[in-house]
């Protein structure tokens, strides 16, 4: 039925040794985690997220958070031992696991090699000390290198992230450091974020107040600039908005976001898209469009997630019909097919190499013709802000930083 | 009861003076309501009235009063509206009485509003008594008071009547006074019937009550009656009186005021001053003094939610079922989508119509700039009148054009007089008069009206530290070198924004607008001009650049729903946007460029 189609497996793993102030994602500060639960609480979704979909390809594995380097290797070994177990794991399957540099940590990165991890991806977030103080981190800036190296070392394929436009941030500034990390990304993959205030964290209760401010507007737009052109210069081209990489040292797991495939999500908070194929293949656009796609996300609250799955009685999911859902389909968005359509446009045209209108086409059952205002696209091509070639719509260089001005011109 | 047993009189007072708590003080010691009826300020029965301290309805309480030497009297208290916009309304009520109450506050003095209204009621051969109100407060100055009675209105202070309405002295020497000193009314009882209409209102019970004043014969139940001026017959369904409560009677004689009810259905067939007759063997000629309402100030009300247009309509219906000088009707804006124009008579009126919509009918609104009525001489000779800047005619056709004019009287204390009269040049005004009461000064100005109607009080207000007070009467039409100005986005006029400006002062107020908007209109991915011109000649400039930078740095699979959201709000949003060529706007900045008035930024 779905043979052969990929699956991108996320694993959230939602402890933090403490919230740092610009963080909004669902982590917690817990005085003790009792490991063994967890593992057990991991286990029972993917064995029931097989039971749903037994015939998917593992596409790419990732542990995000929260910290999942405060993970026991011996977790994501039983993980990665469950998934191979159960749909096979190819070596070449990228499994990928973040990772904050402080010296404890960076201590087990052997260890999770060993687990079967072989991509590491390293919030270094600043090249000085203040800086890194003031963004919240534990870490200083030789020892954030310093676990870069051993990525370096031990993994292939690696990458780590900087933060920019910092409060107190100048171009100058940016360009030096920048220039500073490139060596130790080794030609390989940095995502290069511009801070942004979000909701609900310290650093916007500082920044409505006053007592926080950071390079906004213009100033921002040069900083993106530079970045790009830095980047390009290292041969390390932005493909995607935010992340810089050396052809083929993409992150395959953000791709299948990106190009809208399916994903699940397994932890505390942890979102998916999945489909139900309802015919034998689905190869036109017709049948696409009689899938069911889904939008889930599970309880984003740690206890309550993992009571959820480990207090039902036992022998409930054992045996269970094939529609048996995950915990995750407790609360199930059903995705029209325009809204498909507009998340696919909306994902894919972060990506340097755009969208490609038929296979959105074929992907959602919409037809771009219909839904696209094609004046505008027509307007934002003339003025330089995209490119439309053949079926292939992507942002150019100026137009990548105002994506959102594109989506809203270009949606109907 | 026989004429010479009847007073009739308005109480003139500046607002907050006390002219409410006094006729409540009367109505009480003469019986009229209950104590635990008493309600403060009985008679202004609207929430807008009573919280605002203005009256905007004429009204009136007819009280049996003992005097000292043992006689019943009736006396008829009229309630005034008491404001500048109600003018002719003021001027009604005043003449369907033979006195008045003037009534000053013995802590603050006379104020320019009360000036005016004292002067219609000398116009209208009043004996006036004068009243010095809250004598009991510690800052009373009654001496002072009396000596600028006499100084600024030239009335004999010598025998004003000192009392205290809130704690009720003076209130029996004020009422002998009433009686001894203002004249009974002399209308003839054998001769057809003639009676002022006052006023009118919707009353949901009643119908349309009609307010009048019975100047010869009588009026009673039954009667064929005629609206002199509206040319309208019918018949007369109930008599009555307000004591405050209403009560029924048989008729009203000479010289007595009460209410009546003829099965009116529309408002407009009472108009305010019309002479009400008997259809068969009426009078011969009207009662002086009656004008069709006029609105002076003008401007559009548009429903923020555009599909609450039907109830914007039906709202205006109902109050103007109670108002029959407000004028609408429909307008189509292309920023703001579907409204109506709106006549006020003045201001106050138009403020206090905006708020009733608001609270009342609950509707959020968006009004444009008042604007004034301006006269339009062609070429060809014809005269227009042009209600709205957007149907300005071409201006090759055009000789030339006039605007409203008023007088304006402005008392304020010396100290803050310099910044009046640069306030009354700026506005372009011209001074007819300046001269000192005490320290206080009188300014006396010509002005557009055009010049007033957009925040002048405001700035005469906060200039004054709130201490100055302002009144205006209508002074003619005079031609001026006015154009209309236009507000270009990307060179397409904005018609919301459109303007009647003296030439002289275009370039200062496109200036203002083009920087306002700059701020409030969203940056766009291109650039933006806007633009302020007359005619064709670009007055004032400013460009918005084109947006650099508006995307989330990162975006994962855990964002996507909250993404989607987001784009799904903004084109929500864009519902409420305005396309002016590739140019989008949001509802929100005219509204906030429309309110915040002309010079403040």
């Amino acid at each position: 039925m779905s043979n052969d189609i990929p699956l991108a497996l996320y694993f959230h793993w939602p402890y933090c040794l403490s919230k740092c102030p610009y963080c909004d994602f669902n982590s917690h500060v817990a005085a003790s985690v009792d490991h063994e639960r967890w593992r057990k609480a991991y286990r029972a979704e993917i064995e029931t997220l097989h039971h749903q979909f037994p015939d998917r390809v593992i596409s790419s594995v990732f542990f995000g958070g929260g910290t999942p380097s405060l993970m026991e290797a011996h977790t994501i070994a039983q993980i990665t031992g469950d998934i191979a177990r159960l749909w096979g794991l190819g070596d070449d399957v990228e499994v990928t696991l973040e990772a904050n540099p402080t010296s404890t940590e960076a201590a087990k990165f052997a260890d999770f090699k060993a687990a079967g991890i072989n991509r590491v991806s390293i919030g270094v977030q600043a090249l000085n000390d203040p800086d890194l103080k003031a963004l919240g981190r534990h870490h200083s800036a030789a020892e954030a290198l310093e676990a870069v190296a051993i990525a370096r070392r031990l993994f292939e394929r690696f990458s780590f992230d900087l933060i920019y436009t910092r409060s107190g941030h100048t171009l100058k500034a940016w360009e030096a450091e920048l220039r500073a990390a490139l060596p130790h990304a080794d030609g390989g993959h940095m995502s290069l974020y511009q801070l942004t205030i979000e909701a609900g964290t310290q650093f916007q209760t500082l920044y409505d107040s006053g007592r926080l401010t950071i390079p906004e507007d213009d100033l921002a737009a040069q900083f993106y600039d530079l970045t790009a052109a830095v980047m390009e210069d290292a041969g390390m081209p932005a493909y995607e908005i935010s992340n810089y990489a050396k052809a083929g040292q993409e992150s395959r797991h953000n791709l299948a976001y990106w190009t809208y495939a399916d994903y699940a999500g397994i932890g505390p908070g942890a979102h998916g898209r999945l489909t139900f194929y309802g015919g034998p293949n689905a190869q036109d656009a017709q049948a696409a469009a009689a899938h069911t796609r889904i939008a889930t996300r599970a309880h984003k609250a740690p206890d309550i997630w993992l009571k959820t799955i480990l207090d039902v009685p036992q022998g409930s999911t054992a045996g269970a019909p094939a529609s048996a859902p995950y915990s995750a389909f407790q609360n199930p968005e059903i995705l029209t097919p325009l809204m498909q359509f507009e998340e696919m446009m909306m994902m894919g045209l972060r990506l340097r190499r755009g969208v490609d209108l038929d296979a959105v086409h074929a992907r959602t059952g919409i037809d771009p013709k219909d839904h696209l205002n094609h004046a505008a696209i027509a307007a934002l091509c003339a003025d330089g802000y995209i490119t439309q070639n053949g079926t292939i719509i992507a942002l150019t260089a100026k137009g990548m930083p105002v994506l959102n001005a594109v989506l809203r011109a270009i949606l109907l | 009861m026989d004429q010479k047993n009847i007073r009739n009189f308005a109480i003139i007072a500046h607002i907050d003076h006390g002219k409410s708590t006094l006729a409540d003080r009367l109505i009480q010691r003469c019986g009229g309501l209950e104590e635990r009826e008493m309600k403060q300020q009985v008679l202004d029965s609207m929430d807008i009235e009573r919280e605002r301290g203005i009256t905007i309805k004429a009204q009136t309480v007819r009280l049996e009063y003992k005097s000292k030497s043992g006689e019943m009297y009736q006396l008829n208290l009229m309630d005034t509206p008491g404001h500048v916009d109600f003018a002719y309304e003021v001027s009604r009520s005043l003449a369907s009485c033979e006195g008045s109450l003037l009534v000053v506050d013995a802590t603050q003095g006379v104020e320019a509003q009360t000036l005016a209204n004292v002067y219609q009621a000398i116009d209208n051969n009043h004996e006036i008594i004068t009243v010095i109100n809250k004598i009991d407060l510690p800052a009373a100055d009654i001496e002072r008071v009396s000596q600028q009675v006499e100084d600024v209105i030239g009335l004999d202070a010598s025998e004003a009547v000192p009392v205290s309405a809130k704690s009720g002295i003076g209130i029996d020497d004020l009422l002998e006074a009433v009686v001894a000193r203002l004249p009974a009314p002399k209308g003839d009882p054998n001769a057809p019937l003639k009676a002022l209409l006052v006023d009118s209102w919707y009353d949901s019970y009643l119908g349309v009550v009609i307010l009048v004043r019975v100047i010869d014969g009588e009026i009673k139940k039954g009667q064929k009656i005629k609206f002199m001026n509206a040319k309208a017959v019918r018949d007369v369904e109930r008599v009555g009186m307000f004591t405050p409560k209403p009560v029924l009677i048989d008729r009203l004689g000479p010289g007595e005021m009460g209410f009546i009810t003829a099965a009116v259905k529309d408002i407009s067939d009472t108009q305010v001053g019309d002479t009400i007759t008997t259809e068969k063997h009426g009078a011969d000629t009207t009662l002086p003094g009656f004008k069709p309402s006029i609105p002076m100030v003008f401007c559009s009300l548009f429903p923020v939610d555009n599909g609450e247009f039907d109830k914007l309509r039906d709202s205006l219906g109902k109050l103007a079922l109670n108002d029959a000088s407000l004028h609408y009707e429909p307008e189509s804006s292309q920023a703001l989508g579907l409204g109506f124009r709106c006549g006020f008579l003045g201001l106050l009126h138009m403020e206090i119509i905006q708020e009733r919509l608001t609270r009342e009918f609950d509707l959020d609104l968006i009004p444009t700039a008042p604007s004034v009525v301006y006269k339009i001489h062609m070429t060809n000779g014809d005269v227009i009148d042009l209600y709205n800047p957007v149907d300005l005619p071409d201006v090759v056709k055009i000789k030339m054009i006039e605007e409203p004019m008023i007088k304006a009287t402005i008392l304020v204390p010396d100290e803050y007089l310099g910044g009046l009269l640069q306030l009354c040049q700026e506005r372009r005004g011209t001074q007819i008069d300046l001269t000192y009461a005490g320290n206080r000064a009188m300014l006396v100005y010509r002005l557009p009206l055009n010049e007033v109607v957009f925040d002048f009080y405001d700035r005469l207000k906060s200039i004054s530290r709130g201490y100055a007070s302002f009144d205006y009467q209508l002074d003619g039409y005079v031609e001026n070198d006015l154009v209309r100005m236009d507000i270009l986005v990307n060179n397409e006029p904005v018609d919301a924004l459109s303007m009647i400006v003296h030439r002289s002062q275009a370039e200062y107020r496109g200036r203002g607008m083009c920087e306002r908007l700059k701020d409030l209109i969203p940056r766009q991915l291109f650039k933006i001009a806007i633009q302020a011109a007359i005619g064709g000649k670009i007055i004032a400039r400013e460009s918005l650049s084109a947006m650099r930078k508006d995307v989330t740095a990162k975006c994962y699979g855990g964002d996507i729903s909250r993404k989607r959201k987001l784009l799904d709000k903004q084109k929500e949003g864009k519902k409420k946007m305005r396309q002016y060529g590739s140019v989008e706007i949001p509802q929100s900045a005219f509204i906030a460029a429309l309110k915040m008035g002309d010079d403040k930024k």
